[in-house]
């Protein structure tokens, strides 16, 4: 198996925070805990390539290391990317963790990070990731690469993985079939009776938190803004152009609205699995509100509604698509000069 | 600023400003009114989006 190792500057022997700025580097073979690595990985097994970058370096320049890493790991021919262990390192487990999700979607190999689980890149990459619980102490270096290494072998081998607390990753929310002797009404009763009694129960799901989002100041005058309308339900024009899928959509679409005073339902469809879509089908201003919009433009009571709306399908979505599609919904949103949005979800 | 019915994904997900719609199936309508009056409803409701929009307050 041949793997390719990333590391940051301290972990690859150049030095601690003075050398964080460091470019990213290629070196032969294995560097610091990747000769550890290759042992706990056994025979038939060589790290052909480490890189190690700066921590700065590496989120500063996100974009630029990720398509060079991709680059070199193709290079390099590797079956395996593994990145860290980072223990508490916050800007290196952020890097780890993009390089990670970068290599696996890009080349279609496996890729195996690990970091302590407060570490800022496991709530950005953990659903899309298997980042093996590392702690904070790096004493626990090789206790941490033997579980990298385990888990690594399986995916590479394509072996059915298993529970987060078997193989010591950090929970990534999925839920997967499985066969249980107790019906769900049964295990429900069971742990609420434990709950009762104070005894110790395990949730098999666990909520997915999030982060407060700060609160952006108001719009300074509303009759000079330049409004647009986003919206969540799946409203597309006919034929569904940009194919947005009905679930787990990947994509979205910006629609024209230019030279129309309200949206007829005989030139739109809904694709979106998870509503009856007979109302708005009918008359879409129930979901993209535009006549009311025109309405009050004409009026002066806005300053101007931007000519398109923007719309994807918002239905059990892995959280990594919906992130990836609003930072990309907003990249065009900041720069047609929007002022603020609307966004309608069903 | 978020139009939903599903306040409380709006609310666990961290929306500031949120205005509650009409129902899942016509968030920005209401099916059972006669035309007229639905463009009221809807035009109220994008009057109230809009406040929140110039508001600093959390809604």
């Amino acid at each position: 198996m041949r793997v390719v190792h990333y590391v940051n500057q301290f972990f690859g022997g150049i030095g601690g925070e003075e050398a964080a700025g460091l470019a990213l580097e290629s070196r032969d073979g294995a560097v610091g805990p990747g000769r550890l690595l290759e042992q706990v990985l056994g025979d038939g097994s060589q790290v052909v390539v480490t890189l190690i970058c700066g921590d700065n370096y590496a989120v500063e320049h996100q974009d630029r290391v990720t398509a060079d890493v991709v680059k070199l790991v193709r290079d390099a021919d590797a079956d395996l990317f593994v990145a860290g262990p980072c223990f508490e390192a916050g800007r290196y487990g952020m890097a780890a963790g993009a390089l990670c999700t970068a290599v696996q979607a890009e080349l279609g190999i496996p890729a195996v990070a690990a970091m302590d689980e407060e570490s800022p890149g496991v709530d950005l990459y953990r659903e899309g990731l298997y980042i093996i619980d590392s702690g904070a102490n790096a004493g626990a270096m090789r206790d941490v690469l033997a579980k990298m290494a385990r888990l690594a072998q399986k995916l590479v081998d394509g072996q059915d993985i298993g529970s987060p607390d078997d193989e010591g990753y950090l929970r990534r929310g999925l839920i997967r079939d499985e066969f249980t002797d107790q019906t769900a009404a049964e295990r429900l009763v069971d742990m609420l009776m434990a709950k009762a009694k104070g005894e110790p129960f395990e949730s098999e799901m666990t909520s997915t938190s999030f982060e407060p989002t700060p609160m952006p100041a108001g719009v300074a005058d509303i009759t000079k803004a330049r409004i647009m309308v986003i919206t969540d339900g799946g409203l597309v024009p006919n034929g569904n152009p940009d194919n947005i899928e009905r679930v787990a959509a990947t994509t979205w679409g910006s629609y024209s609205m230019a030279d129309k005073n309200e949206l007829k339902g005989d030139d739109y469809e809904i694709y979106h699995g998870g509503y009856d879509p007979r109302f708005v089908e009918e008359d879409p201003n129930r979901l993209v509100p535009l006549d009311a919009l025109r309405e009050l433009e004409a009026e002066g009571a806005i300053g101007e509604l931007h000519n398109e709306f923007i719309s994807t399908s918002g239905l059990v979505n892995p959280l990594a698509n919906t992130r990836r599609m609003g930072k990309e919904m907003v990249e065009k949103v900041k720069e047609e000069g929007v002022d603020a949005v609307i966004l309608t979800s069903t | 600023m978020q139009i939903t019915s599903a306040l409380p994904i709006a609310k666990m997900v961290g929306s500031n400003r949120v205005v509650l719609g009409h129902g899942i199936v016509h968030v920005a309508g209401d099916a059972s009114l006669p035309p007229e009056e639905e463009k009221d409803l809807r035009r109220r409701l994008v009057e109230r989006a809009l406040e929140t929009l110039e508001s600093d307050e959390q809604t």
